[in-house]
């Protein structure tokens, strides 16, 4: 070549073109993705094949789906009349009759109203912890919403909650009081050995005197009668909640230098996941009554979201772990050099970074427990799975009924879950800051 | 020649401001810093050079307790380093670092990278010290970045910002661990000219680097490290005209030869 021994020079830089047409277009598209060889052609076919026969087979099912009928006979009557002799129809008319059962087991039917406003105000306690547009000040309410959730739920006298609460700011007065004398460790240690001893000696008897000077409250729903997505949301939620904080803590425990904390943090950790979850359920249901001073009737309820918390707290710590190491060592050092105490740096720079890595691990986390609800079923709960179905199935009306129920439940769940993994993926988009 | 810099006075005063006596520290068996023994005096500028390995970020490292020596004394500010966690906390507020890779927080923007240690650490009201922010910024020339992630700057511009974050903190000494070297050569004279700015105002600077100019230009002392331990320590003219020691000469030679 001639051109190369040139000296040269550009005076103009070429402004970037529209691609040739072949590389733009439906038919492009097709071509490239489905039926780009012989064997590609083959799959494509073959897919669609697959495709096809499932929704023949289900179509018929769901088209001749029955709403109105009393009992699953009746429904196969009005199938059979209206698509002929043989034709399969689903018979979604159970779903009618008992979709209080899958909602709320045997919770009292004139008090729906209880677990449905306290669904409603979960959401507005949960909105400022999701959403950034919500004002702060809502986050009072979240903090509140435990013990209007309890309330609501479980009825009785309405200053149960309000003395249990009160535990809280025995804690936060006792750390006020202490923290700039004694330094935060030590504070938090007596506040939080105030706020049992709160609980243990001064709470009760306050509530049932204060109950009988002022007796205001619901009547008392028994936690027997709890069932459904009830049960599940009771347990999934609260477990959720406290497994965060819980699985943070163990966390840095696991990375802790002092020996003491970092042992308990790897033996705990390690011990629940070595432990199938349903051996925690029955330690909830059975061992741990011999554990307690004679005559406690812990509700079996309340146990089962300890255990299915601890559970869960193990799992994330894990994820959390995780996320930790993937931070690089420089972070730790800017913090250190800014001259950031150990909790600042945590709680400012190292966290924030480290669940936002975890976000994905932490949310499939949170999938996971909220399924695990269904191994209530073990203990005798009222899971919306196989407790109530089962109760449905019972019934001589709807005897044989087999895939509406789990159907109906497991598109209930799926909604949820994929909900949370969308909010994840919301979360994720949100916090992204590198904007590659 | 150096003397007649006018932007180089001599040393502020006689108040000695980091103190090293008999230093020893080992990583493991390796034995990294061998009896160190070094005084900085407030107002001194000193660049410390040396090989890989030499053990040269790992002194200037004990200054501010990032890494634990084992035995010998280090007084920085008159505050001795020992296990005490006030005294680290304390000389870490006093005293700024700037490191290779910046260690910038991705997750926050630069404004609030610069307020977050005066607001947490110095508990300086918000206001105050987002003024206090921007006034550095407009000092290492990007305040229009503010309200940016690091993640959106160059190179250059991150390590600026680094070294803001450190002012905001008004410390009394400054140290500089290779902030140029994990930077394009097109943005490294950005760096050194805020650096050197720096200098000028008389701050109390220890600077690890292999930019030979920056050490000629602004440096009162260039120390030479080998193998844990300083080989040689002399003004910049002298240190680069008339090497003492053989190591030095081969170190110069291999990084001035070309």
């Amino acid at each position: 070549m001639v051109d190369t021994a040139q000296p040269f020079a550009r005076t103009e830089m070429l402004p970037p073109q529209a691609p040739p047409l072949t590389e733009r277009g439906a038919v492009k598209w097709l071509r490239e993705n489905l039926f780009s060889g012989w064997y590609n052609t083959f799959l494509t076919l073959v897919g669609l094949w697959v495709v096809w026969s499932l929704v023949s087979m289900a179509a018929p099912w769901l088209m001749n789906g029955v709403w109105n009928a009393g009992s699953l006979a009746e429904c196969r009557e009005i199938v059979a009349a209206r698509a002929g002799e043989g034709a399969s129809g689903a018979c979604w008319a159970m779903i009618r009759d008992r979709w209080h059962q899958f909602m709320f087991g045997f919770y009292p039917r004139d008090a729906y109203w209880r677990p449905i406003l306290a669904l409603v105000l979960l959401f507005v306690a949960l909105a400022p912890v999701l959403f950034q547009q919500v004002p702060r000040r809502l986050l009072w309410f979240t903090i509140l919403y435990p013990a209007v959730a309890f309330f609501l739920l479980w009825g009785g006298s309405a200053w149960t909650p309000v003395v249990a609460m009160l535990g809280f700011v025995v804690l936060a007065a006792g750390y006020r009081l202490l923290s700039d004398r004694l330094g935060v460790p030590l504070a938090t240690g007596i506040g939080v050995v105030l706020m049992v001893l709160w609980w243990l000696f001064v709470d009760a008897p306050l509530a049932t005197a204060l109950s009988s000077l002022m007796p205001i409250g619901l009547p008392p729903v028994d936690s027997d009668q709890f069932g459904g997505f009830l049960l599940a949301f009771v347990i999934g939620v609260t477990a959720i909640a406290f497994s965060l904080p819980m699985g943070i803590l163990l966390a840095l425990g696991r990375q802790s230098d002092m020996v003491l904390v970092k042992t308990l943090s790897v033996g705990f950790i390690e011990f629940i996941r070595g432990v199938p979850l349903i051996t925690l359920l029955f330690t909830a249901s059975l061992l741990l009554q011999y554990f307690l001073p004679p005559n406690t009737n812990f509700d079996l309820i309340l146990r089962v979201i300890i255990l299915v918390t601890l559970f869960a707290s193990a799992y994330i710590a894990e994820v959390i772990r995780g996320g930790l190491a993937a931070l690089p060592r420089g972070q730790y050092e800017a913090a250190d050099s800014l001259g950031l105490d150990y909790w600042q740096a945590q709680r400012l720079i190292i966290m924030p970074q480290a669940l936002k890595i975890s976000i994905p691990g932490i949310v499939s986390s949170f999938i996971g427990l909220f399924k695990d609800t269904t191994l209530v079923a073990f203990v005798g709960l009222l899971d919306p799975l196989k407790g109530i179905t089962q109760i449905v199935r019972a019934d001589i009306d709807w005897k044989g009924i087999y895939w509406e129920p789990y159907i109906f439940v497991g598109a209930i769940f799926f909604v949820i879950c994929f909900g949370m993994s969308r909010y994840s993926m919301h979360l994720e988009r949100r916090l992204k800051r590198d904007h590659r | 020649m150096a003397d007649q810099n006018p932007a180089r006075p001599t040393p502020a005063g006689n108040e000695v401001a980091v103190q090293i006596t008999r230093m020893n520290k080992w990583y493991g068996t390796f034995h990294v810093l061998r009896d160190i023994d070094l005084t900085v005096m407030r107002g001194e500028r000193i660049v410390i050079a040396g090989p890989s390995g030499s053990g040269k970020s790992t002194l200037i490292r004990c200054i501010n307790r990032l890494e634990e020596h084992q035995s010998g004394q280090i007084i920085v500010d008159g505050t001795e380093l020992t296990n005490d966690i006030k005294n680290i906390d304390k000389v870490r507020s006093e005293v700024g670092m700037v490191f290779q890779h910046f260690n910038l927080f991705p997750h926050l923007s630069i404004l609030e990278n610069l307020t977050l240690a005066p607001i947490w650490v110095r508990k300086v009201p918000r206001r105050e010290a987002e003024e206090t922010a921007m006034y550095f910024l407009r000092k290492v020339k990007i305040p229009e970045q503010a309200a940016k992630y690091p993640g959106q700057l160059s190179g250059g511009q991150q390590q600026r910002v680094a070294i803001a974050r450190s002012l905001c903190m008004k410390p009394r000494i400054m140290l500089f661990d290779e902030p140029t070297s994990a930077l394009d050569p097109e943005m490294i004279k950005e760096v050194l000219d805020t650096m050197i700015e720096l200098a000028e105002e008389g701050m109390t600077m220890l600077c690890v680097t292999h930019e030979m100019g920056f050490a000629r230009q602004v440096a009162d002392r260039v120390i030479f490290m080998d193998q844990g331990q300083i080989v040689e320590q002399n003004e910049p003219e002298e240190f680069f005209l008339n090497p003492k020691s053989e190591r030095t000469k081969l170190f110069l030679s291999q990084i001035l030869g070309h």
